[in-house]
């Protein structure tokens, strides 16, 4: 049972003498961890009585620069969410580091580099190209991008956060406390962590607040015994029993290879894993982990030997973008990192 | 192409075929350029994704997984798991920017110490005219160079 916050205000677990400061700190974020932290609805208000929010750019307007005058360690708790991709988001992630006591890595984009961390299968300079050059609605003959920093005819200087060529997850940048993976966390989630945090039970440093099991273990479907498919399907492309495993129905679902904890969200509503809570306590890498999984259910059963090198081509090829699916929320998490090109 | 390029190949082999043919590659006293280290699986099966990408991070140029042939598996059918699991971690390594040469399959029983001699030459010289890996040695540390 996950206990909520109103639980504990009846006892003396509070042992922290003042009020909790929080902080909700931000990168390259689609600022869907705000609303989830938002969706705890009347809980908030048994926040604000043990916590002062001091900082957090979605509900308030304290500044960077007020931040910046605090004394170090003067925030308890921060939670940062979105991924580290130019220099302003790793300005933020160093002052609040500097500025707490505890820097919690908030979301799958700040613990794994999420979705906008798919920008490391390309670069700076073939993202600009794009946005700024080859999107059919863009004219731009003199190929203009943003610039760091432009000095107009007066001298007057303007400035513009550095792009970099790479997207990193927090702890690429500055050591993490805990981490709060998903995409966003669900409430439960956010109320442990809460839970944890006041009542000073903490786990060691370092620890991921979600289970240390694969989502197979809490989906609801059936398990079957052995599974074997020989086709992949897309969800629109079938009607999805809602008790069967998904795997066994030829929809990739990332449950074997993905951490536990979001109670099956997506499962229950008759759709595969995606894998925003990142590669179980025991694997590496998730995109390995589920290549192995997929490629083992993957098979023309006692037609093996008959088959030549172009049919298996054919029968792994029916998933398409590998890369993608298997690191879709985990890419600067993966061993590999980023796309490298061979030189010619 | 570099001259003084000398390749960083892995092979690895499992435990009933191949590194029975690379045991008799080695006491038949036949030549293999000197390129290559060789790690012994149970099963060719045994060898996860993981850990090809695990020594393509670590500057691998190549990965030669050798296994039994088809029908001879030692556990029936792990060969075959392999040759699903290397054809695609091939087009997701092709994805990451990586030739798809620099990782290869092959079937090397245990008499077959002529053939093990024959594929790592082979090999070596395929990735010798690669060149270095992308993901070689050279990239490690490379910072946010936006």
């Amino acid at each position: 049972m996950v206990p909520v916050l109103s639980d504990l205000q009846k006892g003396e677990r509070v042992k922290m003498a003042d009020k909790l400061k929080l902080a909700i700190a931000r990168g390259a974020t689609c600022s869907g961890c705000d609303v989830e932290i938002v969706d705890i609805n009347e809980k908030i208000l048994d926040v604000i009585k043990i916590a002062d929010i001091v900082y957090a750019a979605v509900i308030m307007d304290t500044k960077l620069k007020e931040v910046e005058k605090w004394d170090d360690g003067y925030i308890d708790i921060t939670f940062h969410h979105g991924a580290i991709r130019d220099s302003e988001n790793e300005h933020i992630a160093k002052l609040f580091r500097k500025k707490s006591k505890i820097l919690i890595s908030f979301g799958s984009c700040s613990c794994y580099g999420g979705i906008p961390g798919l920008a490391n299968v390309t670069n700076k300079d073939e993202i600009f190209k794009e946005s700024y050059m080859d999107t059919p609605s863009t004219v731009n003959p003199d190929f203009v991008v943003p610039l760091p920093e432009w000095k107009d005819e007066t001298g007057h200087k303007l400035t513009l956060p550095r792009f970099y060529d790479e997207v990193f997850s927090l702890d690429d940048i500055v050591t993490v406390d805990y981490y709060l993976p998903g995409c966003p966390p669900l409430v439960t989630q956010i109320n442990q962590a809460l839970d944890a945090i006041i009542s000073g039970k903490l786990p060691p440093k370092g620890s991921v607040l979600a289970s240390e099991k694969a989502l197979c273990d809490e989906c609801p479907r059936e398990k079957p015994k052995k599974i074997n498919i020989e086709r992949i399907y897309r969800p629109h492309e079938i009607e999805l029993n809602p008790d069967k495993c998904l795997l066994e129905q030829g929809i990739i679902c990332l449950g074997p290879a993905t951490r536990a904890g979001c109670d099956a969200k997506c499962i229950r509503a008759n759709m595969p894993c995606r894998g925003c809570l990142g590669a179980t306590a025991a694997a590496i890498d998730q995109g390995g982990s589920i290549l192995s999984a997929i490629t083992s259910i993957l098979a023309i059963s006692d037609k093996e030997t008959q088959l030549s090198e172009e049919d298996i081509e054919k029968l792994v090829g029916q998933i398409k973008d590998p890369l993608g699916t298997f690191y879709r929320f985990s890419m600067p998490k993966s061993l590999l990192r980023k796309v490298e090109k061979e030189k010619k | 192409m570099n001259k003084d390029f000398k390749p960083k190949i892995l092979v690895f082999c499992c435990n009933w075929c191949s590194y029975a043919g690379a045991d008799l590659a080695g006491v038949s006293r036949l030549q293999i350029k000197p390129y290559f280290r060789v790690i012994r699986a149970m099963c060719s099966a045994r060898v996860d994704p993981e850990f090809i990408l695990e020594a393509i991070k670590k500057g691998a140029d190549g990965i030669l997984v050798a296994a039994c042939h088809p029908g001879d598996c030692h556990y029936i059918g792990g060969n075959y798991r392999t040759r699903r699991r290397m054809a695609l971690l091939r087009i997701m390594l092709q994805q990451f920017g990586l030739d798809r040469k620099r990782l290869r399959l092959e079937w090397i029983s245990a008499g077959e110490g002529g053939r093990f001699q024959e594929v790592v030459n082979n090999f070596i010289d395929e990735i010798t005219e690669l060149g270095p890996s992308p993901f070689g040695p050279t990239k490690r540390g490379k910072g946010k160079n936006g």
